[in-house]
């Protein structure tokens, strides 16, 4: 909200910046906090101050929460005289005074351990969860949080293929998520195929589909593929919901096999894992072999992504972002090129969403919509992209996040038993959205390594890298 | 025949809506240049907004006179809308402009986000339902025992939609504003140089879109009766389609866009299949899109190297 203060402060002096010179800077905050305030009444009024309940009869009544209303605009004009007082006055100094030189030791002593203690980290993590939070507790912190993130740092990745490196930005990848988990949904319940055979198929699969979704959006540009691509994303979930001899409709596919420890199943009889092991049975044993599937598949994602940043087809597809026409005068395939990257991005989703189907037991269509979409490509442009750990860690941050308000109870105790942290979710979800890309628009980790260098390897500003016009 | 004559009424009615809504993706689409995500989920808290208004002004107020109470929910519905689109581009858009081209679509889609889930905090997740305003229909013609109507409220939708064009197109062609706004189109740098404030203009632009949203909205409250936070984004998308399918940036090929659209939808759900009707609106968009780009009146796209 400091956000909307500042900016209708700012036409509050813009207007009249006579007046604004001779009063003191306290009337001014005071009167700045006054329109803002003013201005967040009108907003609010009709949304907070009043709510439409359904009474016994069914019939729509209002009921109006003044309190509420009036709290949030005092809150709102407060914190903009806060701002007006002293946030404003620091940023000015701030910005009035030199850039001192930063000392150079711990940021790039950071910048060089970070990778493999994060690596190191997320292997350690399911022991690290077991042995402080026990064998019941770890189950909601390894699967809620460890695998959930790494299913969209996977996502993340492989949408960074097409948007972060080839430039072409994707709004319907869910639809390669599902086609990869209703094809491991259908094929494992129908002819009873293993997980390890349906992966690269789900695969396969996806990025088939990409291909044939890619051809007909090859010479869109900008904005017009992105709506495309998401046309393509509702429509396939459409056919999901209505196709019901196939997909069984809204009810989804349930009864998924569960993947087994290469053959082993995590059973509680006696070929089940713990028996053969000599453990006791604990569900906690399939999500932590589950934990380390999607870690080895995201990683194997970005290893592969570095890989082929270094090969022709990865260069290929950053000089397309950079430039087409230069791409093309220079005997490039920009056909080719956007496929590949199309296809690969689509494969990867469906291993991720063979993966899901797998984890889950259940899918339904509900899994697939646009919001999902607008997620994953919010995590690739929020952590910056075309950059492997900012995407990570953006992934970390919005899932991470997300999922934390679902555990916040203690809030109850503060506002009241009615209060319900997990539908404030998707609201701050958004919120982040849109103040990541006012605070730092170019992403969380806002510089990028090219693969190809003249004499020595260095990071540049990401305000240099393009972002592609298809 | 008859049951063809009835589906166009119907489809018109809906095109309607549509086309209102189109005219705020494409004027801001001219404009600036970006794709309102969230102007689909304006229109549904002008909804919102205008159901509001109703439940005042009929339970607590006692107003009973319909074209009173209707007159008063369009303007509460036009003036808080406005107000909150205002909001919305001076947070979410404005600090970005100049930035990269990715950063307003992103922060429409989390304005999108944002707005959806704030009408579904404050005002609950069910559907809200109000009874009819306008319930009197007249049959136009009656052969064969299939009775072709024309209801009070399908005409009191095109009568404001034709008005509000009217005066639209005014606005657009005939006043000052209107042509700082074709000048802000043009060329925002030159523009600013001969005078024009281009961040009010385009503030301005915002407000006019959010308008005709909440006229749409409130005639959707007024034709269906039902409305729900979830409602914002088909609608937009279908909306959207129009503005392309009409030529993005073309102010009369909005409204066309928004009739064909809102005809091609009714025709289909009558003609071949109700679950796949969104499917049907899909299609045109990507096929709009990747076989006429420029749409039906807008100018093509010369790639300049």
């Amino acid at each position: 909200m400091a956000v909307l203060a500042h900016s209708a402060g700012e036409s509050g002096r813009a207007r009249r910046p006579n007046i604004a010179r001779e009063r003191s800077p306290f009337v001014v905050a005071l009167h700045d906090a006054g329109i803002t305030a003013l201005i967040a009444f009108g907003v609010l009024l009709p949304l907070i101050g009043f709510q439409t309940v359904q009474n016994i009869n069914e019939v729509l009544v209002l009921r109006t929460r003044w309190p509420l209303l009036f709290s949030l605009v005092a809150i709102i004009g407060a914190s903009r005289f806060v701002y007006a007082v002293s946030v404003a006055p620091w940023l000015a100094r701030r910005a009035a005074r030199p850039v001192a030189a930063a000392p150079p030791g711990w940021r790039s002593l950071v910048g060089r351990w970070f990778v493999p203690f994060a690596i190191g980290f997320v292997i350690a993590y399911p022991a690290i969860v077991l042995f402080s939070a026990g064998f019941r507790g770890a189950l909601k912190w390894v699967d809620n949080f460890g695998i959930q993130i790494l299913i969209y740092v996977m996502l993340g990745w492989g949408l960074n293929i097409v948007v972060g490196l080839a430039g072409l930005l994707d709004l319907g990848y869910v639809a390669f998520y599902a086609v990869g988990a209703y094809s491991y949904a259908l094929l494992a319940t129908h002819f009873g195929f293993a997980f390890w055979i349906l992966l690269p198929l789900a695969g396969i699969l996806a990025s088939f589909w990409g291909i044939l979704l890619g051809f007909p959006v090859l010479r869109l540009r900008g904005d017009y593929l992105a709506i495309v691509t998401l046309a393509f994303g509702e429509i396939i979930r459409i056919v999901l919901v209505n196709w019901v001899s196939l997909t069984n409709g809204y009810a989804g596919i349930g009864g998924i096999p569960r993947p087994s420890f290469f053959g082993i199943p995590f059973t509680a009889d006696d070929n089940g894992f713990a028996a053969v092991f000599g453990l006791q049975f604990s569900p906690i044993y399939r999500t932590i072999f589950l934990y380390y599937v999607i870690l080895a598949l995201a990683l194997l994602t970005c290893f592969v992504t570095v890989r082929l940043r270094r090969l022709p087809v990865g260069r290929a597809w950053e000089a397309l972002r950079e430039d087409e026409i230069a791409c093309r005068s220079l005997g490039i395939n920009t056909t080719n090129t956007k496929l590949t990257a199309f296809a690969m991005g689509a494969m990867f989703a469906g291993f991720a969403g063979s993966f899901f189907a797998a984890r889950q037991g259940f899918i339904s269509p509900e899994s697939f919509t646009f919001l999902e979409s607008a997620t994953i490509l919010s995590i690739v442009v929020l952590g910056g992209m075309g950059s492997q750990i900012g995407v990570a860690i953006a992934a970390v941050v919005m899932i991470g996040g997300t999922e934390i308000m679902r555990q916040l109870d203690f809030l109850k105790d503060i506002f009241g038993s009615t209060f319900d942290p997990t539908q404030y979710r998707m609201l701050l979800f958004g919120f982040a959205m849109v103040a990541i890309m006012i605070w730092r628009p170019r992403g969380l980790v806002a510089t990028r390594s090219p693969s190809v260098f003249l004499t020595e390897r260095k990071t540049i500003a990401a305000d240099l890298v393009k972002e592609g016009h298809g | 025949m008859d049951y063809f004559v009835q589906q166009l009424i119907n489809g018109i009615t809906l095109g309607s809506i549509y086309g209102l809504i189109a005219i705020g993706y494409t004027m801001v689409f001219g404009i600036v240049g970006m794709v309102n995500f969230a102007h689909g989920d304006v229109f549904m808290v002008s909804a919102f907004v205008a159901l509001i208004a109703f439940l005042i002004l009929t339970t607590w107020l006692g107003v009973t006179s319909v074209a009173l109470s209707l007159f008063l929910m369009l303007v509460a519905a036009m003036l808080f809308t406005s107000l909150i689109n205002w909001v919305i581009e001076r947070v979410a858009y404005r600090p970005l402009r100049g930035s990269f081209r990715l950063a307003p679509l992103i922060s429409a889609i989390g304005m999108s986000i944002f707005l959806s889930n704030f009408v579904q905090v404050s005002q609950g997740p069910l559907n809200k339902s109000v009874p009819p305003l306008v319930q009197r229909e007249f049959v136009l013609f009656n052969r064969n025992n299939y009775p072709v109507t024309l209801s009070y409220k399908q005409l009191i939708i095109w009568g404001i939609t034709a008005v509000l064009l009217l005066a639209f197109w005014y606005l657009v062609a005939r006043t000052r504003l209107g042509r700082a706004q074709r000048a802000c189109e043009q060329d925002k740098k030159m523009a600013a140089l001969v005078g024009i404030d281009v961040d009010r203009t385009i503030a301005i632009t915002f407000v006019i879109a959010a308008a005709l949203a909440a006229v749409a909205g409130t005639m959707y409250v007024m034709y269906y009766g039902v409305v729900s936070f979830s409602d914002g984004f088909v609608p937009g998308v279908k909306a959207f389609t129009a503005a392309v399918l009409g030529g993005i940036g073309s102010l009369p090929g909005a409204v066309v866009g928004g009739l064909l659209i809102g005809l091609i939808e009714t025709l289909w759900s009558a003609y071949f299949s109700i679950d796949y009707k969104d499917v049907a609106a899909f299609s045109i968009l990507a096929i709009t899109l990747i076989f006429l780009p420029q749409g039906l009146f807008g100018r093509p796209d010369v790639e300049k190297v």
